[in-house]
């Protein structure tokens, strides 16, 4: 048995130790927001945090998150209040929307440690994190809007 | 705020409050995600309709309309522009509208293609009438209705927002007149509103998506749940063609997690409690492939056999005047060959689809584009599977992680559909990256020959364009019956329909099937031809001594729509003033699925070679504008889409076998690489054209021009290479 602490709530889980922690989120626990891309840390669709550090969850081992705080989408807000969250939506960001609970966490992460991020900033820290649709610019935005560097969209 | 972040109605409310106008509409895609108790009791927290006056319009005694939505959500906005149509007509509370995907049925068919489908751009233009018509529909029997209730001549009534308004100014809610209303007849014409008094078609309504997709709730393919589930994952021949000779599941069986293993169709699928488990004990799978004739093959034999076929003579698509003549007698003659390679879409979310065949009847849980139709798509695939009448199958779509044209394919649905008949259970079948880099139909390689010839005075005179490659319609055959004149329209789309002043153009097709599974990608044809002419009219136009822009705009003066939208980009981007050192502009055009785009790409080259795309300006002229912001979304994300292509997408093979796997072998742009994006819309009242695609083709020419511009170097063969373009 493996104890986690997922969106702070505490549970067991009984799988493998070397199982991926995304697995064990999408499979196991049920928490499906977290979505699988590459398998191989390349695309950052499963990015979670890990007592606040955005990490890949395909590439971790959940046994090396016992004891952690496990942070996924599903527990920033289940309203869209998070103002990352909410950023999103007046931007218009998501499209098909699969790459963007990875994208938002990544986002989190980087305004937790640097909140007012320049695009050099923001590049380093996105970078990791793919999406096909294309919403880069409208995820710039975003990350600006949040971090209170620029006023929201229309919507 | 629970762990699996339950939903309530009103969690959606307070969204609404919290985030902004627009939000406040539930949305339920049903039964397709984990914390399906919560999306139920979303739903039943919104009213039984009792108003269903046809396929698209429920309305609820609550005042809630349901707007049944019956094309696939891929990111290009469908869940949003198509209820805009009928909320439009109804005079619905844009406030009180929600979505609903529609079940796979006949009433869902679009009749252009007999099938229930979404793809080639045409959602909303397909749409346009019938939603709207649905829409005014339903208000003509709600306002019946209030008639009705207040004894008036329904032809003094209005309605506004949910509310049909009487004399007096008295005022009876959608809602309040939803039982009745179900009573009216439903009128044979109706009349639809001057675009003049639109009050939501050509504004930014935001997205009814983006609240699930913000808080991980949205039910992609891959998150489809039910009891007793178990996950699928599949070896398949390593060569195209290739098949299952023998296998030894012993140790596969004895991986832990593993149900079952057994063959399907496709190849051998590993049953387990699942992913993890199941790709471990495919892991563990002993396969013995049987490769058949493709084994040899690699991407240096195709394109020899290309090159081969090249010197023949194919069949006849375009041929104006007498080009051979005119290209003999011509001043200056100019001829190019352009290759490009072999695409995968490379979905965010890697193909996936779960099935349950039981006795009674299927259900398919399928992130598709292709519900039903023509006795296939996924019901009638499921169907023929699983032993049973279309009517016993269910085809419930989810969010499609990514289309791109690829989840128009079935391949994925046969496989869940085997695997959950052979095992008797419930079964999701998985697809990991490499999987689904290597096992996709690709946008199809293609070699071509091009030659032109000028007058005296520049003006080119004759143009010839022998394309090379295979079809993909050629697989349709027996459903849409044979290629016209023998002619696959997808291959020669944008080669064709060169919109220059040309009294002499031959365009010639040679049809190059190598059994490679080629199959739509985004744009289609004019992906990769629009890349080869809007390159080749580049070169005449420095053969001329001739601005590119000013030599494409003074051959445009027969097609307006292509001449203006042309114009605005050049005009927005600044076409022709100075910019930083280092830096050159490009231009390129294309009309397809119904619009016309022009983009202009300014690029910079480092000393090793690698371009960098900084600014692309887009003109659009997509006729009438639905949602500026959707339309302005999907050419940003069409031009990256075809960026990713120009800068490094390349499917390549070796003894038969795809050589990229994941995203560091088939790489797509990143933040870091992304250049600024500026969309301008041509504004007219002209039908509606598509927005899903047609930004991407002219993004890799404009690209390419940009570069020529720059380094005197012409890209005739995709990806750009750095070793190609560095400077001297």
């Amino acid at each position: 048995m493996i104890s986690l602490t997922i969106n702070g709530k505490t549970q067991s889980v009984e799988v493998a130790p070397d199982t991926p922690l995304l697995w064990v989120l999408r499979d196991t626990v049920g928490l499906t927001g977290t979505k699988f891309g590459c398998g191989a840390g390349l695309c950052g669709a499963c990015t979670v945090h890990l007592d606040g550090q955005a990490v890949r969850s395909c590439q971790l081992p959940v046994s090396s998150a016992e004891g952690k705080k496990v942070t996924t989408i599903e527990g920033l807000s289940a309203d869209a209040s998070h103002k990352v969250q909410r950023a999103w939506i007046s931007e218009q960001v998501p499209q098909c929307g699969y790459c963007q609970p990875g994208q938002i966490m990544s986002a989190v992460a980087l305004l937790a440690k640097t909140p007012k991020p320049t695009d050099d900033e923001i590049d380093a820290a996105m970078s990791g994190n793919l999406c096909r649709c294309g919403t880069y610019q409208r995820v710039r935005r975003a990350i600006h809007v949040a971090a209170g560097q620029e006023k929201g969209g229309t919507v | 705020m629970t762990a699996t972040g339950s939903f309530s109605r009103r969690d959606f409310l307070k969204t609404g409050a919290t985030a902004g106008a627009g939000l406040t509409v539930a949305i339920y895609l049903p039964g397709c995600r984990r914390g399906e108790p919560e999306a139920a009791a979303a739903a039943a927290a919104v009213a039984k309709p009792t108003f269903l006056p046809n396929a698209w319009v429920r309305v609820g005694p609550d005042g809630w309309t349901t707007v049944m939505v019956d094309r696939s959500e891929m990111g290009q906005g469908v869940t949003t522009s198509l209820p805009m149509l009928v909320a439009e007509e109804l005079d619905a509370d844009w406030r009180k509208v929600r979505i609903e995907q529609a079940p796979a049925a006949e009433e869902y068919i679009n009749p252009a293609f007999g099938l229930q489908g979404t793809g080639g751009s045409s959602s909303v233009r397909a749409g346009f009438k019938p939603l709207r018509e649905a829409g005014a529909r339903a208000r003509a029997m709600l306002i019946a209705a209030a008639a009705a209730t207040w004894g008036v001549d329904a032809k003094d009534l209005k309605t506004e927002k949910g509310v049909v308004i009487g004399p007096g100014g008295k005022k009876l809610t959608y809602g309040a007149l939803a039982d009745k209303a179900a009573t009216m007849p439903v009128p044979e014409t109706v009349t639809l509103k001057d675009p003049k008094d639109w009050k939501l078609i050509g504004t930014n309504v935001g997205r009814l998506d983006l609240v699930p997709k913000v808080t991980g709730q949205a039910g992609f393919g891959i998150d489809a749940t039910a009891p007793g589930m178990l996950t699928a994952v599949v070896a398949r021949p390593p060569v195209f063609g290739g098949k299952v000779k023998s296998f030894d599941a012993t140790a596969a069986k004895a991986s832990p997690g593993v149900k079952q293993v057994i063959q399907i169709g496709s190849g051998i699928a590993v049953v387990a409690d699942g992913y993890w488990n199941a790709k471990k004990g495919r892991d563990a799978l002993k396969v013995e492939w049987d490769n058949g004739p493709l084994g040899g093959s690699s991407s240096e034999s195709i394109r020899q056999k290309f090159v081969s076929l090249s010197s023949r003579p194919g069949v006849t698509a375009r041929n104006d005047g007498n080009a051979a003549t005119a290209l003999a007698r011509g001043a200056k003659k100019i001829e190019a060959v352009y290759e490009v390679p072999y695409l995968a879409h490379a979905c965010m979310e890697p193909m996936n689809t779960a099935a349950h065949v039981r006795s009674d009847g299927v259900t398919v849980w399928s992130p598709t584009q292709f519900q039903m139709g023509r006795g296939i798509g996924a019901k009638g695939i499921a169907a023929k599977i699983g032993g049973v009448p279309e009517e016993k199958v269910e085809v419930i779509t989810t969010y499609l992680g990514g289309g791109f044209g690829r989840r128009f394919e079935l391949d994925f649905v046969v496989e869940a559909v085997e695997a959950s008949k052979a095992t008797g259970a419930p079964v999701k079948v998985v697809w990991s990256r490499e999987d689904d880099t290597q096992h996709d139909f690709y946008r199809p390689a293609t070699y071509n020959k091009l030659a032109a010839a000028l007058d005296q005075d520049g003006a080119p005179v004759a143009w010839t364009h022998r394309i090379v490659g295979p079809s993909i319609m050629a697989r349709f055959e027996p459903v849409f019956g044979p290629l016209p004149k023998g002619i696959d329209g997808s291959s020669v789309e944008a080669a064709v329909d060169l919109p220059y002043e040309l009294p002499n153009v031959k365009v010639e097709w040679v049809r190059a099937d190598v059994g490679v599974p080629v199959g739509f990608w985004r744009s289609v044809g004019n992906s990769q031809n629009a890349f080869i002419v809007e390159s080749f009219i580049d070169e005449l136009a420095h053969a001329a001594g001739k601005d590119p822009y000013e030599f494409r705009r003074g051959l445009l003066e027969k097609h307006p729509r292509h001449k203006a939208v042309l114009e605005l980009a050049a005009e927005k981007a600044g076409w022709g003033r100075p910019l930083p050192e280092g830096r050159a502009r490009g231009i390129a055009l294309q009309e397809s699925f119904g619009s016309w785009v022009a983009e202009v790409a300014e690029v910079s080259v480092s000393p090793e070679g690698k371009p960098k795309v900084h600014r692309i300006v887009c003109a659009v002229d997509c006729g009438t504008v639905v949602n500026p912001d959707i339309v302005a979304a999907q050419m940003e994300s069409a031009i990256v889409y075809g960026l990713s292509a120009a800068l490094s997408g390349e499917i390549t093979l070796k003894d038969g076998r795809v050589v990229q796997g994941n995203f560091d072998t088939y790489p797509v742009l990143r933040m870091n690489e992304m250049p600024v994006v500026e969309v301008h819309l041509v504004k007219n009242s002209e039908p509606p054209g598509g927005v899903g695609e047609p930004g991407t083709p002219p993004a890799a020419p404009a690209v390419c021009n940009a570069i020529f511009a720059l380094t005197g170097k012409r890209v005739r063969r995709l990806p750009i290479r750095p070793d190609e373009i560095k400077p001297a």
